[in-house]
C-alpha cells in the first residue's frame, strides 16, 4: 500500500481510538478533578455499558438501529445509577479519602467484573451495528460505523463542554472542584455534587462502551485496556483538566494509530507509557493541569 | 475476650474430632470398597478467559463421552467421574489447577488443556507431580520434546503435521506468494515456523509474517502490512475477538481486489459462517479437522457422535442454532477419554500407584481405527513423541456454509521424530 493511503487509514483508526478514549478519559478526569478520587473501576463502567448494550439489543424487538438508540440512553443511565449507589454506599463512607478510595475502587472493579462473569458469562458476543454502511476507497474499505463513532464522540464532548461552562450544574461542579469548603459555605450540597459527578463520569464511560461494542463485541474483560489508556491520557493531559484530557486523547489516539500501523502496536503502547513517565518526571501536574 | 475463648475451645476440639472422622472415612474405601470407587479424571477447563468458547464445548463433549463410557460399564469395572476446574485460560493458574486436581481432588490423571501457553505453563508441574497429563491442544510443544514423559497428546494432530498436509494443496491450488497472519504466542509461532518451511519446500514463499497478540481487540491497523503482491492470505486467529478479526478483514478488502484466502478454522471457531459482514469469505478455504457441516459421505458414527454431544448437522447446538460449536477441536476431548479408557484397561490400572504403568501402556498404543471412540477418524499414535496423527480436511465456504473439498491422508502429515520420550526418565 502506498504511503498516502497508508497514513490515511492510520489516521482514521487513530481518530476512532481517540474518540472513544476521550469519552472514557473525560469521565475519569471529571471524577478526579471534582472529587479527588482515582477511580480504578472506571474501565468496568465502560465494560458494563457494552454489556448492557448487548442485553438491550438481545431483548428488544425491532430493527438494530432502534435497539442501539435505546442502549445509548439506557446503558449510561443504569451505569450512572450503579455508580451513584457505589458512591453512597462506599466512597461517601470513606470520606473520599484518596488512598482508601483507590483500594475501594479496586474492590469495586473485581466485584463488577466477576458479577458480570457470573450473570452474563465468559463469552464475547457481538452487537449488530445500527447501520451497515461501508465506504469503499480506491485503496481499502472502511466501516462507516467507525466514522459515526467519531462524530458521536465529538457531539458528546461538545455537550459536555456546554454543560460544564454554560449550565448551573457545571458551575456548581467547577466551584466544588476549585474549593470544596467555600462551595459548601455557599450552600452547595457537596455530597450531592459528588454523587452526581461520580454517576456522570461513569455514564460517560458507559456511553463509550455502547459506541464501541458494535466494533469490538461485549466481553467481561474488556475494561482493562481503556482503563490503562484513560489513565495515560489523564496523566498526560493533567488530572482534572478536561481540555488537557481531550487534547491528550487526540494525541495518544492518533499516535497510537500511526505508530501501530507504521511500526507495531506494542511499540505504540511502549511509547505512550514512556511519555507518561516523562510527564510525571518533568511536569507532574500534566500538560494542562494546575500546579498543585 | 472470655466469650471468644469459650467459643473457640470447643471449636478446636470439634475440629480435631471432625478431622479424625474425616481421615477415617477417607481411609475406609481403600480397604473396603476399592472396586466401586470411581476413577477420577481431572479436567483443566478454559471455562473463562480468552479460551471460553472452546471451554464451553470441551465440557459438553467430555460430558457426552463420559456418559457413553459409564453407560458401557465404566473403566475396569469402575465408574468414571470428571472433576472440572477452571483455569481462566491463564498459564499461572493452569499449573495451580493441575496441582489442585491432583493433590486436593485426588484425580488419577489430568486432561483437557487447549491453549498452548497454558499447556506449556502447566506441563512442568504435571511432571513434578508425576501425574499423566493428556492435552488437547494441537501445539507442536509435545512432539518437539519441549515437555516431559508425563505429557501426551493422544486426541488431536499437532500443528506441524496439519500444516505439512495443507501446504502442498495451498501452493498447488491457491498461489505461491503467501502472507501469514497468526496469534503472537506459542501456537501461532508453530504456524509461522512450519508453514514458512513447508511452503519453501513446495517452491512457494512466505512474503510477510504478521503477528497479532491473542488478546487484541482491534485488527484493522495490522492489515496494511499485507503486501499488495500477496497471492494467498493465510490466517489463523484465536481468542474472544475472532469474529471482529474476520469482520474487519472483510471491511478492509471490501469490494476491492483481494488475495485468495486460506484460513485455519480457529479464526471462525464458535462463529456462524453466515454472520452478516462475513460474505467476503464466500469461496475462501479453511482447514478443518472435523467438518462442522456434516458431509454427505460422513462416517457411520458421525450421527451418533453429534447426537451425543448435542450438535446439529450445521455444527450448532441443537437447543440454540446461534450457539456454534468449536467442532474442529472438541472431538479431541472425546477421543482422549476413550484413549485413556483403552490404556487403563491395557495396564489394568487400579490407582495412582499405577500411573507409570499407565503412561507406558499409552506409549505402547499405535494404530487406532475409526469408530465411535474416534469420530474424527482413524488415528496413529506415536509413543516415542507422545503425539497422535490423523487426517485433515480442506473446506470451502459455499453459500455461507463450510463444504469439504479435499481430505488429506495420514501420510501427508508425517514428519521425522524430534524426540524419544520413552528414553527419558519418569
Amino acid at each position: 500500500m502506498a504511503f498516502g493511503p497508508f497514513l490515511l487509514l492510520a489516521l482514521m483508526e487513530g481518530m476512532v481510538t481517540a474518540a472513544v478514549l476521550a469519552l472514557a478519559a473525560c469521565g475519569l478526569s471529571l471524577v478526579f478533578g471534582v472529587m479527588r478520587v482515582v477511580n480504578v473501576a472506571h474501565g468496568e463502567f465502560y465494560m458494563l455499558g457494552a454489556v448492557i448494550a448487548w442485553a438491550v439489543a438481545a431483548f428488544m424487538p425491532g430493527p438494530p438501529a432502534l435497539a442501539f438508540a435505546a442502549a445509548l440512553v439506557i446503558a449510561p443511565l443504569l451505569v450512572a445509577a450503579l455508580a451513584a449507589a457505589a458512591d453512597a454506599l462506599i466512597l461517601k463512607r470513606l470520606n473520599y479519602d484518596p488512598e482508601a478510595t483507590i483500594v475501594a475502587t479496586i474492590g469495586l472493579l473485581y466485584m463488577i467484573q466477576q458479577a458480570t462473569l457470573s450473570i452474563y458469562g465468559p463469552n464475547a458476543t457481538p452487537v449488530t451495528a445500527p447501520f451497515e454502511w461501508r465506504i469503499q476507497l480506491p485503496w481499502f474499505g472502511y466501516s462507516g460505523y467507525k466514522l459515526f463513532v467519531i462524530l458521536a464522540a465529538v457531539l458528546v464532548l461538545l455537550g459536555l463542554w456546554a454543560i460544564m461552562t454554560r449550565t448551573r450544574a457545571g458551575l456548581i461542579m467547577r466551584a466544588t472542584q476549585v474549593d470544596r469548603t467555600t462551595a459548601q459555605s455557599f450552600g452547595i450540597n457537596v455530597d450531592r455534587v459528588y454523587m452526581g459527578t461520580f454517576a456522570f463520569g461513569a455514564g460517560l464511560a458507559a456511553l463509550a462502551g455502547v459506541l464501541i461494542v458494535p466494533i469490538q463485541q461485549a466481553h467481561y474483560l474488556m475494561g482493562g485496556d481503556p482503563l490503562l489508556l484513560s489513565f495515560i491520557v489523564v496523566i498526560i493531559g493533567g488530572l482534572g483538566s478536561l481540555r488537557g484530557t481531550v487534547i491528550a486523547a487526540l494525541f495518544i489516539g492518533l499516535s497510537d494509530g500511526v505508530i501501530s500501523m507504521m511500526f507495531s502496536p506494542t511499540l505504540a503502547k511502549i511509547i505512550a507509557t514512556l511519555l507518561v513517565a516523562m510527564v510525571l518526571v518533568f511536569r507532574p501536574q500534566g500538560l494542562f493541569g494546575a500546579k498543585a | 475476650m472470655t466469650l471468644r475463648t469459650s467459643l473457640y475451645t470447643p471449636t478446636r476440639r470439634g475440629l480435631l474430632k471432625a478431622g479424625a472422622a474425616g481421615l477415617a472415612v477417607a481411609a475406609m474405601p481403600g480397604f473396603v470398597g476399592a472396586q466401586a470407587a470411581p476413577i477420577k479424571v481431572g479436567f483443566q477447563l478454559h471455562r473463562t478467559g480468552i479460551g471460553a468458547s472452546y471451554g464451553r464445548w470441551y465440557e459438553r463433549t467430555a460430558q457426552a463421552a463420559l456418559k457413553l463410557i459409564n453407560d458401557g460399564g465404566g473403566i475396569n469395572g469402575r465408574p468414571v467421574e470428571i472433576v472440572f476446574e477452571d483455569d481462566a485460560t491463564d498459564p499461572k493458574r493452569g499449573s495451580e489447577v493441575v496441582e489442585k486436581l491432583t493433590v486436593q481432588a485426588g484425580c488419577d490423571v489430568v486432561m483437557g488443556t487447549l491453549f498452548s501457553h497454558v499447556v506449556i505453563g502447566s506441563a512442568p508441574r504435571a511432571g513434578e507431580l508425576k501425574v499423566p497429563y493428556l492435552v488437547c491442544s494441537e501445539g507442536y510443544h509435545v512432539a518437539s520434546g519441549m515437555l516431559n514423559r508425563w505429557t501426551l497428546q493422544p486426541g488431536i494432530t499437532d500443528v506441524r503435521s496439519q500444516i505439512a498436509s495443507m501446504a502442498p494443496w495451498v501452493s498447488a491450488n491457491l498461489g505461491k506468494k503467501v502472507s501469514m497472519i497468526f496469534p503472537d504466542f506459542a501456537f501461532g509461532h508453530d504456524h509461522r515456523d512450519f508453514f514458512t518451511a513447508a511452503m519453501a519446500a513446495q517452491g512457494g514463499e512466505v512474503i510477510a509474517q504478521i503477528a497479532i497478540p491473542p488478546t487484541e481487540t482491534s485488527f484493522t491497523r495490522y492489515f496494511p502490512q499485507i503486501p499488495a503482491e500477496t497471492e494467498v492470505l493465510y490466517h489463523v486467529m484465536v481468542g474472544p475477538a475472532v469474529l471482529t478479526f474476520v469482520k474487519e478483514l472483510g471491511e478492509f478488502y471490501g469490494s476491492g481486489a483481494k488475495p485468495a484466502m486460506f484460513g485455519f478454522i480457529d479464526s471462525l471457531e464458535a462463529v456462524d459462517t453466515a454472520t452478516p459482514g462475513l460474505e467476503f469469505l464466500e469461496g475462501s478455504y479453511f482447514w478443518e479437522a472435523h467438518n462442522r457441516v456434516k458431509p454427505a459421505d460422513a462416517g457411520e458414527h458421525e450421527a451418533a457422535y453429534r447426537a451425543a454431544v448435542g450438535v446439529d448437522d450445521n455444527g450448532a447446538s441443537v437447543s440454540d442454532a446461534a450457539d456454534v460449536s468449536t467442532y474442529s477441536h472438541m472431538f479431541s476431548t472425546w477421543e482422549t477419554l476413550f484413549f485413556l479408557k483403552a490404556a487403563m484397561e491395557a495396564s489394568a490400572y487400579t490407582g495412582p500407584a499405577d500411573r507409570q504403568k499407565l503412561v507406558e501402556a499409552m506409549e505402547a498404543m499405535s494404530d487406532m481405527p475409526y469408530g465411535i471412540e474416534r469420530p474424527q477418524g482413524a488415528k496413529l499414535f506415536n509413543g516415542r513423541t507422545h503425539q497422535v496423527f490423523g487426517t485433515q480436511n480442506i473446506s470451502q465456504v459455499q453459500g455461507g456454509k463450510l463444504m469439504r473439498v479435499h481430505q488429506t491422508s495420514m501420510a501427508d502429515g508425517a514428519y521425522e521424530d524430534a524426540v524419544d520420550y520413552t528414553a527419558t526418565s519418569f
